[in-house]
């Protein structure tokens, strides 16, 4: 029996639970890895402040359509649904306020986040995968550019200044969405309106929701950019990085949002 | 088919490969090769598919990492190099991948700019432009400067690949099938061009084919990779004359055209 059976052999004879735990633990490093050269790269001149630009407007314009119809929509919806439950208490001069607390504290990033994470992860994951398997990134590579600082760190560094960004705009569009079926329904004046949904609003408030959309961006770039870059298996290796960066973003992304909300909650007064 | 006859000098090796091994996993690919390209050569690396060929120009342009041996381009050991070092090297190796490797988000003009402006981050635009349009006259192509990639056909993506190579003036190039998957009418038309460039560029060559026909009318000197060693060093009249029946098997498989 040659050597390549007894391998194979050995190889099937081994534990699956070990094996996929140990995957997990080589996976969890090669991140590890992955972030520490991003952190690395980004300080280091030449700085692609050309490259950063156009990602910009891939990740923040291209987004714009996207966003707003389903900010517009959250907030209408979401305002639709609680005023049944604040009617029954006579408690519907309360929507503005539940509706800034509820598009600022938490929607409009998680949701902002989630639309990128479908959107942008999965086309970052896509375009490095292809790149990766069609051996534009070695050809990058072997011209003596860095790929990874002009692919890796640009994108990353876009997704990380965008999604706050977006945030900010979902929750405009959010609030108007909600403030124009209050004003149909109560005949609440803007002022008014404005008035009674930021009495609630504290700077803590703004600033984890910030704090969070900057997290996100982050993770969705990181994501994205990991899964497409260490792409290998050809056309169907790039579906499975495409596909994987989606999950895995929006994994970290609740997971990411349950430890801040805990830590914001902790800190309040 | 126009073969030209270029001065090679046999005291200057530029690439200097001694035991070299590379597997993957339980496959070994390369089995204690060795291989010296001298100054104006063109070697021809010739082997079955899946046989290491590509892997070797990889380890030599430090895109894989040798598991045992020494690999010296211009005088560098190739895998002890830092990433600083290794940039600089990679300036004066030029390479033309299999399927040409063109970034297909950019134009013929943006990518042949690409490694100019990150590399030579000085020159004007206008520099490089110009320089961009040299080249691409170079490969005869240069109608093709506002085209996508998209847009072109595989003897013209092949050109353009090699055109981005030349654009950085290298000492070295490394072709890795050059002709594969296309007609033998655009085979031989980059048969010519790798002597074109030969002559025009004073570079030294490594090119990686299955190919006789490009073997033939490109190297200087042919190696024959087998079973992950080169069996046969020479001529391409030297190799062919073996009775090694797995050299003239590939012979007899091959339609030899010149």
């Amino acid at each position: 029996m040659d050597s390549e059976k007894l391998t194979e052999q050995k190889e099937k004879r081994k534990s699956p639970v070990f094996s996929r735990l140990g995957s997990f633990f080589v996976g969890i490093y090669d991140v590890y890895k992955f972030i520490i050269r991003l952190f690395k790269e980004a300080f280091l001149p030449p700085y692609e402040f050309r490259e950063i630009m156009r990602q910009c407007y891939e990740v923040g314009v291209k987004s714009l359509p996207l966003i707003s119809l389903t900010g517009f929509i959250t907030g209408l919806v979401f305002t639709k649904q609680s005023r049944p439950s604040l009617a029954e208490f006579g408690a519907t001069s309360w929507l503005p306020s539940l509706m800034s607390i509820a598009v600022i504290r938490a929607l409009a990033p998680l949701v902002t986040a989630l639309i990128c994470a479908g959107k942008v992860a999965s086309n970052m994951g896509a375009e490095l995968g292809s790149m990766r398997v069609t051996e534009q990134i070695d050809a990058m590579e072997v011209s003596a550019t860095n790929p990874f600082r002009f692919l890796v760190v640009t994108r990353v560094i876009a997704t990380t200044l965008m999604v706050p960004a977006l945030a900010i705009y979902t929750a405009l569009v959010g609030m108007l969405g909600s403030y124009l079926n209050i004003h149909n329904n109560e005949l609440t004046s803007f002022r008014a309106f404005i008035d009674t949904a930021f009495k609630t609003i504290s700077f803590l408030d703004l600033f984890s929701s910030l704090f969070k959309a900057v997290v996100f961006g982050f993770t969705v770039g990181v994501a994205g950019c990991y899964k497409g870059y260490t792409t290998s298996g050809g056309t169907q290796g790039v579906g499975r990085a495409a596909n994987s960066a989606v999950v895995v973003s929006m994994f970290l992304i609740f997971i990411e949002e349950m430890i801040v909300v805990q830590i914001v909650n902790a800190m309040r007064p | 088919m126009k073969k030209i006859n270029h001065h090679i000098d046999y005291n200057n090796a530029i690439i200097n490969i001694k035991d070299l091994y590379k597997s993957f996993g339980a496959n070994s690919v390369l089995n204690g090769i060795g291989l010296d390209v001298y100054k104006g050569e063109n070697v021809v690396v010739l082997g079955r598919s899946g046989s290491g060929k590509s892997v070797l120009i990889k380890i030599i342009s430090g895109l894989l990492k040798p598991d045992k041996g020494l690999v010296k381009v211009l005088g560098h050991e190739v895998d002890k190099l830092n990433m600083k070092e290794l940039r600089e090297l990679r300036l004066k190796i030029g390479f033309s991948f299999q399927n040409s490797a063109l970034y297909d988000s950019m134009t013929v003009r943006e990518n042949l700019s690409f490694p100019l402006i990150r590399n030579k981050r000085n020159l004007s635009r206008k520099d490089v432009n110009a320089a961009a349009e040299q080249v691409l006259e170079d490969v005869g192509l240069s109608q093709a400067i506002n085209q996508m990639p998209s847009e072109l056909s595989g003897g013209q993506r092949k050109r353009i690949g090699i055109a981005r190579t030349l654009i950085l003036r290298p000492e070295i190039m490394l072709y890795d099938e050059p002709t594969a998957g296309l007609d033998p009418v655009t085979s031989m038309e980059i048969n010519d061009l790798i002597n074109e460039v030969q002559e025009l560029y004073h570079t030294s060559s490594i090119i990686i084919t299955h190919d006789l026909t490009c073997a033939k009318a490109t190297g200087d000197r042919i190696a024959v990779l087998l079973d992950g060693k080169f069996t046969k060093l020479g001529s391409f009249d030297e190799v062919f004359e073996s009775n090694d029946e797995r050299i003239k098997s590939f012979y007899d498989y091959n339609f030899i055209t010149t």
